[in-house]
């Protein structure tokens, strides 16, 4: 065949018995790519893909099984010595009486309420956005979507500035409160829910008498879940990750979260009284890694069908 | 990389491939204030948290913190000392030269990616989507503290190698190195995130046109140049502005890597972390404020000049 034009608009080729059969092979396959089997040259490409991405995290289990001497006179990407996985572990759990048990309880506190908090503001918000019309909601959209756009380095300063005037800083609530906003969630569930939530169910049920906000928590929250979870999911890793905001806000040790909990320890190894920890460090890092690839491991079906469903809706 | 205040939930950038408008209202949505109450502890919070900063970094702008005398308004005599600051232009032209070479690498990289996974020509697609986004989920702290310890030449894998080849073959923390070290934390740490992204939007085309496609005797390239490429177009754009807005706010890697080797890594070796050491070092807040209002400004008229090109060849 010589012409190669594709055009979308164009119905579907009528008749072809060899076009649909192909198409269904296509599909029985599970791939969009009608065009050969797998391929091995490919596959490699993506083998170095994965190689990048994951020898990193396999230096740092490695790494986490050493003594701090046996880190520094053998290989790095292969077991020596002491397996010491669990003593480090121990030692991560006990140093300096057990503060970074201390900064694991923070962080999961930042993350429970920040990035719960987030999800909750963005769900509802998409959702009032999304089903109903007030005044002014053209000037809100506006404003939160251009607030996306901003970037942080220009709330930093003057958001610190601002906490220690009203006495915030150094508690948890500068950490928490600038985490309950994300101008990005709030887009999500707006697009989700103009589709997932069909108007008609709504009237429905308001004729039959629900309130607003219980036919929010009944019906739309039901029919939100995917999207939901996915702006939960990334608002946690999010929270979790955060380095600069509690950087700038917190200088009790009792308040650190892990990133800068273990960025201190890190700095033990440098200064006047140097008693370098890095055993602890690497640990502690393995340690911090693995509730956030847990939950993203476990969760995969979730995050990725509601990513998938917002782009599908386009 | 991102330093935002507030943590952001980036992931539905996939999404913004919708054109949808929000002023579009359905005859039958409903009209009264209950769609307000939804709204409102957002927009308070969003007012506290991203509005009021804002303004109040405008207005500190323009005055100026003397340990005699205090605070005096000085009109726009800081923007006029930033623009001659040579510690300014250092890391403003620092963050340029990565944003050009670091964000095309990482988006290519990702969409090479995007396009294997989602080519159904792979054995094993779902484990390589999942382990290629992987180092998204590991925290940037983490990350560097790691990198940094690979770099190094005590017990670090490029110590090992030099010690191998007998000399000093890899010197990732040298002057000459570090930018490119930091590039490369950087890609490592957000290609994955940028192939969900594209393979998200690449999911959403529908399976009909490759069927016409495969009809039409077109070949997997001659697919990707006319079928995908062009579905992507939406999310590439996005992709970009994310990145550059990324990159203007470069902060994490340098300040984190800056403790293993301070003599490499200067306190104004980017804007943010310039404006960062001199508000939390050198108290001189209102200079700072000054700084970042005007990588603000900087950041967001690119982010809009990438955004109308993209939509003006979407046009074309």
């Amino acid at each position: 065949m010589a012409t190669t034009t594709i055009d979308p608009t164009a119905p579907r080729t009528a008749g072809t018995d060899a076009g649909s059969a192909r198409a269904r092979r296509v599909r029985r396959r599970g791939s969009t790519g009608p065009f050969g089997g797998p391929s091995v040259r490919l596959t490699l490409v993506m083998v170095l893909f994965a190689l990048y991405a994951l020898a990193p995290l396999a230096w740092l289990l490695i790494n986490a099984s050493k003594t701090q001497q046996s880190m520094f006179d053998s290989f790095g990407l292969w077991f020596s010595g002491k397996f010491a996985l669990l003593d480090n572990l121990h030692q991560v759990l006990t140093y300096d009486g057990g503060i970074y048990v201390r900064w694991l309880a923070n962080t999961i506190l930042y993350v429970v309420v920040g990035a719960g908090g987030a999800t909750v503001l963005a769900t509802l918000a998409g959702y009032g956005l999304a089903k109903y019309d007030f005044p002014g909601k053209r000037a809100v959209f506006a404003t939160v979507l251009g607030a996306i756009a901003i970037p942080g380095t220009a709330l930093a300063v003057p958001t610190f500035l601002m906490f220690s005037q009203l006495h915030l800083t150094n508690t948890i609530w500068a950490v928490i409160v600038p985490s309950l906003v994300s101008p990005f969630g709030l887009y999500l569930v707006w697009v989700y829910a103009l589709d997932a939530v069909p108007t008609e169910i709504l009237e429905a049920a308001r004729i039959d008498g629900s309130g607003e906000l219980r036919t929010f928590l009944t019906i739309g929250l039901r029919l939100l879940t995917p999207g939901v979870v996915t702006v939960a999911l990334f608002a946690v890793v999010a929270t979790w990750n955060n380095y600069f905001l509690p950087l700038i806000m917190l200088n009790d040790p009792n308040l650190f979260p892990l990133t800068i909990g273990l960025q201190q320890w890190n700095l033990r190894a440098t200064g006047v009284n140097a008693t370098p920890i890095y055993n602890l460090v690497i640990a502690g890092s393995l340690l911090a890694i693995v509730p956030v690839v847990a939950i993203f491991l476990s969760l995969q079906r979730y995050w990725q069908s509601g990513l998938a469903a917002g782009s599908v809706k386009a | 990389m991102s330093v935002t205040g507030r943590p952001e939930t980036k992931v539905s950038a996939a999404v913004v491939l919708t054109d949808a408008s929000p002023a579009t209202s359905l005859p039958r949505r409903r009209r009264s204030l209950a769609g307000l109450w939804f709204v409102v502890p957002f927009l308070a919070v969003f007012l506290f948290v991203l509005v009021v900063p804002v303004l109040y970094s405008l207005y500190l702008s323009v005055f100026q913190d003397k340990l005699i005398g205090g605070r005096s308004f000085v009109g726009l005599a800081n923007y006029s000392q930033l623009f001659s600051d040579p510690k300014f232009w250092d890391g403003l032209g620092r963050v340029a030269l990565f944003l050009a070479v670091q964000v095309p690498v990482m988006l290519g990289l990702a969409l090479v990616a995007a396009l294997a996974i989602d080519s159904g020509r792979l054995h094993g697609a779902p484990f390589f989507r999942m382990s290629v986004f992987l180092p998204y989920a590991v925290p940037g702290v983490v990350a560097v503290l790691m990198w940094g310890f690979m770099y190094g030449d005590q017990f670090g894998l490029a110590g090992n190698i030099n010690k191998l080849v007998g000399h000093e073959l890899l010197t990732p923390l040298s002057p000459q190195w570090i930018l490119v070290a930091i590039g490369n934390i950087v890609t490592w740490e957000f290609v994955g995130y940028n192939m969900l992204i594209f393979y998200s939007a690449l999911r959403s085309v529908p399976s009909d046109l490759y069927e016409a496609a495969a009809i039409d005797g077109a070949g997997a390239w001659r697919v990707v140049f006319s079928i995908k490429l062009p579905a992507l177009r939406q999310a590439i754009v996005i992709a970009t502005i994310f990145s550059i807005i990324g990159s203007f706010q470069l902060f994490n890697e340098p300040n984190i890597l800056r403790t293993l080797i301070p003599s490499v890594i200067a306190t104004y070796f980017t804007p943010n972390m310039y404006a960062y050491n001199l508000s939390f070092a050198g108290q001189q807040y209102a200079y700072a404020a000054t700084l970042a209002i005007v990588m603000g400004v900087v950041t967001a008229v690119i982010a809009y000049v990438v955004q109308l090109r993209g939509s003006r060849e979407a046009n074309r």
